[in-house]
This record gives structure tokens, sequence and C-alpha cells, in this order.
């Protein structure tokens, strides 16, 4: 009885900093975000208390911005598996042990220089004179790619490889390969094995990964301000706006709340039809 | 080669390489020596003592906030060298993000340059601080362009000081376009034969004064009906341009763009580099502007403040900031520091014909609702 009291004090002092932190990190702002999206945009600019819901009514005004996000977020998180896989694939069973930690280091060496510098050289190699000027060197003209979704699509794809990679690797390194001689002795092809065998128990790390990558770009503004250049508008960037432009701090918190929802739709819908219970308990494991 | 003395071809080629940009000015003074004998010298003679004599009682970090391409960074680096305060220079792309920062508050700013048609509103919600003049020796009001001074004086009490001032036009790549006369033509050439080549910027004052100007109306109108006009046209237009975008040097500069709204500043600087790059105004009218220095209440580190406005309002080294970002000064003494060519630039001091017809930006466009979200809307079409 007193040990087990013992050890849910114990377990309670453990957690405590955790819980204090997400109550005034995420608790608390969350329900300041919640009570200012009900209230008016003061004269100045601002937050004025009231409670009216024109703000969540006004939100069809920013239905651009949530289409294009809805839209290129899933579709880059898609290109950069489909990238990925083959790459963690190759680092986990292909590559001998003595190359393998250079290579995945190398992987995550664009990590090390600053995220703005890197969108700052993409603005250089998709701009006029970078693979638009080369292709019009071989003959085909007027490509535009830089303030386009294909550069949207490109540099997310790029930016977040390396953080698709390491998941996935990881669950196809503690595959058990023995599962592969089995199957090849009941007489499974090389391409049968990789769909029936490696390929659903790998889908964990792709989980996870995917997971990570569209979480980051659902909020992600400095993306679309860098290479889609005011033309192409994802919701972080009307965030941005609505807080430090216009100062309409109200609507700025009704935008907030509705990405918070369909963020937290995305992910149920995703847990539950795309991965299997199993896996997605696998899924957070790893 | 001995440590103790430099050969006389060895010093000639460092100097060459300095002067080439090659090797640093630091290098430079190690591998000569020079640094050493100019730090021995100094210790023996007063005189060539870094001035610290109106550095008393400064310590620490000054937080200065300013625009994109804006200060000579020569004179930040003398500061520190005079003071021995570090200057951490924040850059920001529009008054709206600089008016939010100080309103959600606790910026931490020490000085900040906000232009003529904002310092009003920061007035009434008590963000900015009456300046202490006595703090600004090298203030002279006298010496001003009493076009300016205005909009930094309220009731007679002084919060902001000009920095510098400007107009905004439009700058155009005469390679491969030919420059409108108006900002109607402006806007024709964005939707006509110039589509997917053009910027506005991203800032409600310009960019929806510039459609305002476009279709007849006032730089600043405020008037919904009118603006309700302005935004059909840039929601018209949006399709047809390659961005929106305040920090427009890099596109131009690399050919994304052949045309951009812009300010004295940018044109000059571009037009130095790319003599093909041309500035000109509508001559349908547009903005005159003033930046100003002001210090946000509660500044943690007040007196680096005020000791680096007062620094860059140094004629000598006010001078020099023209010099680097290209934006005329205000203040007659800094103007007999300026070579002959700057002052002739018409960039910079456009004739007569185009300046009599611009505008200051007005204090309602900052708060004004309609703006603010026609803004918000154009960008999130």
């Amino acid at each position: 009885m007193t040990d087990a009291r013992h050890s849910r004090s114990l377990t309670a002092a453990l957690l405590a900093p955790a819980g204090v932190f997400l109550f005034f990190l995420l608790v608390l702002p969350l329900a300041v975000m919640v009570i200012y999206s009900f209230g008016l945009r003061a004269p100045e600019g601002g937050y004025q208390a009231a409670f009216t819901f024109d703000n969540y009514l006004n939100l069809p005004a920013r239905s651009k911005a949530f289409t294009n996000t809805l839209l290129l977020a899933p579709l880059a998180t898609l290109l950069t598996v489909l990238l990925a896989y083959p790459m963690a694939y190759f680092l986990a069973v292909r590559t001998s042990s003595r190359w393998r930690n250079t290579l995945l280091v190398m992987v995550m060496a664009p990590f090390w220089t600053s995220q703005l510098l890197r969108y700052y050289a993409w603005m250089m190699i998709l701009g006029s004179k970078g693979i638009p000027g080369w292709l019009a060197w071989i003959g085909i003209g007027d490509v535009q790619l830089l303030n386009t979704p294909y550069a949207i699509l490109i540099g997310g794809v790029y930016g977040y490889l390396p953080l698709m990679v390491p998941p996935i690797f990881v669950s196809l390194e503690k595959l058990d390969k023995r599962l592969l001689e089995a199957s090849a002795d009941l007489g499974a092809r090389p391409l049968a094995t990789f769909m029936q065998v490696t390929l659903p128990l790998s889908l964990p790390g792709v989980a996870t990964g995917s997971m990570l990558v569209f979480i980051l770009l659902m909020g992600d503004y400095i993306l679309p301000q860098f290479l889609g250049g005011g033309k192409v508008y994802f919701i972080g960037n009307a965030l941005v706006d609505l807080f430090l432009q216009s100062r309409n701090w109200p609507f700025g918190a009704a935008v907030s709340v509705a990405l918070v929802f369909i963020m937290f739709i995305t992910m149920y819908l995703y847990m539950r039809f795309v991965l299997g219970r199993g896996d997605q308990r696998r899924a957070v494991m790893v | 080669m001995s440590n103790d003395h430099i050969k006389p071809q060895k010093f000639l080629d460092e100097l060459r390489r300095l002067q080439n940009g090659s090797v640093t000015r630091r290098h430079f003074l190690g591998v000569t020596g020079l640094g050493l004998a100019t730090a021995v010298m100094s210790s023996a003679v007063p005189g060539l003592r870094p001035r610290k004599a109106f550095a008393e009682g400064l310590s620490g970090t000054v937080n200065f906030t300013t625009w994109p391409n804006y200060f000579a960074q020569e004179n930040i680096d003398n500061f520190t060298k005079n003071t021995g305060v570090k200057v951490n220079v924040t850059i920001f792309g529009s008054n709206e993000e600089m008016l939010a920062k100080l309103q959600a508050g606790s910026t931490g700013w020490d000085l900040f340059v906000p232009t003529n048609y904002t310092i009003s509103t920061y007035k009434k919600l008590d963000l900015i601080e009456p300046l202490d003049l006595k703090l600004v020796p090298n203030y002279d009001k006298a010496a001003q362009d009493p076009r300016f001074t205005g909009p930094g004086t309220i009731d007679g009490v002084t919060y902001a000081i000009v920095k510098d001032w400007g107009t905004t036009g439009y700058v155009v790549d005469t390679r491969k376009a030919k420059i409108p006369e108006t900002w109607k033509g402006f806007f024709d050439a964005a939707n006509g034969p110039l589509s997917g080549k053009v910027l506005v910027h991203d800032y409600q004052l310009t960019t929806i004064g510039g459609a305002l100007k476009a279709l007849g109306y006032s730089f600043n109108s405020i008037d919904p009906k009118e603006n309700a006009e302005a935004e059909k046209l840039l929601l018209a237009t949006k399709p047809h341009l390659f961005g929106i975008n305040s920090d427009y040097q890099p596109s131009m500069r690399n050919g994304d763009a052949l045309m951009s709204m812009c300010w004295t500043n940018d044109g000059a600087q571009l037009h130095r580099d790319i003599p093909e790059m041309e500035y000109r105004l509508g001559k349908d009218g547009g903005e005159i502007w003033a930046d100003h220095y002001a210090i946000p209440k509660g500044a943690p580190n007040r007196a680096a403040g005020y000791a680096l406005m007062d620094y860059l309002l140094t004629p000598e080294v006010n001078a020099k900031e023209v010099i680097s970002n290209g934006a005329p000064s205000s203040d007659t003494r800094v103007n007999k520091l300026v070579p002959k060519e700057m002052l002739e630039n018409p960039i910079l001091y456009p004739a007569a014909e185009y300046l009599s017809k611009l505008e200051f930006g007005a204090a309602e466009t900052l708060t004004s609702p309609i703006r603010a979200e026609i803004m918000a809307r154009f960008k999130a079409a």
C-alpha cells in the first residue's frame, strides 16, 4: 500500500515538469487563442474583448490559403516518401555497416546550415538564371519555377527529406532478415517478398516520417514565403499577415483554431484508415 | 623571412591584395605589423586612442531595428569600436509589422526607424518617448529641410528625428522593358507585355497606394468605394505578377523580374550596379516619405540607443549613410559632404514636375481596417 502510494507520488514528481510545461506552453495559449477568436479587432489593431462569430464566418476569405496548404503539404509529403524510401532501403539493406553511418550523416548534413540560406540558394537555382536558364539553353524556353507550386514541392522535398529517411531506415534495419529467407523458401519472388513482407513491416517508419513531415509542412511559412514569393500562399503566411500586417488578432486566432482543427481531423483519419490498428501502436513506438 | 619586419615587396603585395578585397583589413594589419604598430603608437599618443569621450557609461548591446539594405556597415562597426557597445541590427519589411511588434510589447528595441506617417500613432498609443534633445547634440534642427520635420514634432515636442527621405516609384530593367510614364502605365504593363515579370511591395501603403493612383485617386484614400476599385485592380493583376515582396533587389538583379515598385534607395543601389536599371516616378504622383529615428518607451539600453542615434546623425557619419544606401539626407550640413554626382542624381533628387505631385503617407492608412484587409485578401487570393 505504502509502496504503491510511494511509486504514485514518484510518478507524479517525475511527470510534474512536463505537466507544468504543457500547461503553460500548450493548454493556456490554446485557451487564449480560442477566447481571442471570438473577439474584435481594436481600432488601432490588436484585440478587443467581444463575443462574435464573425471571425469564423469570415474564414472563407482565406479559402485559397487553406486549399493551397491542404493540396501541397500532402503532395510534398508523398513525394518525400517516394524519394526517401529507396534511400532508406539502400542504406539499411544494401550498404555495408562500414559506410552506413557515414552515408546517414551525409543525409543529415544539409541541416547544418541555416534553413534561410538553403532557401535563398534555391531561389537562385529555381530563378531564371538557374534551371529555367539551362532548359532554355537546350531549347525548352519560357519555363517559370520560382513562385509557382512546383517550387514549393521541390523545396518541400529537399527541406524535409532528412527528416523522412531516418525513421524508415530504422524500421528497415530492425527487420528480421530471417523473414525474408523464409519468404524465399516458401517460393516468393523478390518482388512478392518486398510487397508482402518488407513493405508492410516498414510501414510504421513510413507513418512516423510522414506525420513528422506533414505536420511541419502544414504550419510552414518560410518555404512559401521564399519560394512562393507571395504567389503561393499557405495558412502559415495568412497567419503571419493577420498578426503582423493587418494586426487583426481575433481573425488570426480563428484561422489558427481552424488550422488546429483540420490537423486534428486529418491525423485522425490518417491513423484510422491509412494505418491498421497494430501499425498505429508501432508508429508511436518507432 | 623573420617575423620582426616585412620586406617592401611583400608589403606592397599585401596592400594590393587588400585593395582587391581578397584579404580583410584585419589580415592586412596583422601580416604587415601595422596593427601592432598602431596599437603601440596609440598607447603612447593619446590623440590616436579610440575616442571614448562620449562613450562614458555605455555598455552592453544596442538593439537597432531598421529596413533592408538601409545602413552603412562601416558606421555600425565604428560605433562599436568607439563605444564598446555591440549593435544588434534587426531588419523589418513594413511599418505595420513594426507597429504590431511594439503593440505586443517587450521588443527589447533601443532605436528604430519608423516612417513619417506612423509617428502620430506611436505617440497616441504611448509607444515612443519624447526625445531628450540634450542627448542628441549632433542634431541641428536649423539645418533641417523644413519639408520633413513636421511628422516628428507633435505639439511642439520632438518624438522622432529625420534619418533620410525619398520617394516611391518603380524600377525598370530597360534592357528588356519600356518605362511606363504613370502608375496606370505600370499596371497596364503588369497586366500586358510584362505579365509574369513584375513585383509589387508586400506593403499596404505603397501597393494599394499605387493601385489607387493608377485609378486616379489619392495615394492615401481610405474611402471604401475607391479602395474597393483598387482591390479589384490588384486582384485582376495578381495572376500576372511575378511576386509580392518588399525585398525585390534579388529578383531584379537575377532577371526574374523586369519591373518592380521601388524606393529611392533601392533604385539608386540597383542603378549604381546595373546602369540599365532605371528608377522613375509616376507622372500621376505617388509617395514622398521621410524615415525617422525614434526611441521606444522602455528601451532596455536607452542611453546606447541615444548614443547610436546621435552618432548616426553626425554629419560626417550621416554622409557615409547617404553614400552607402542612396537615400538623400534632409540635413543641409550632410549634403555639403556628399559627392556632387549624388546631389545631381535625378533618382535621389527628382525634377520639380514629378516632386510636386507626390503625397506624404497619411496616418489613417496605417490603422485603417479597410486597407489592412484589402492587403491581406490580395495576398491570400
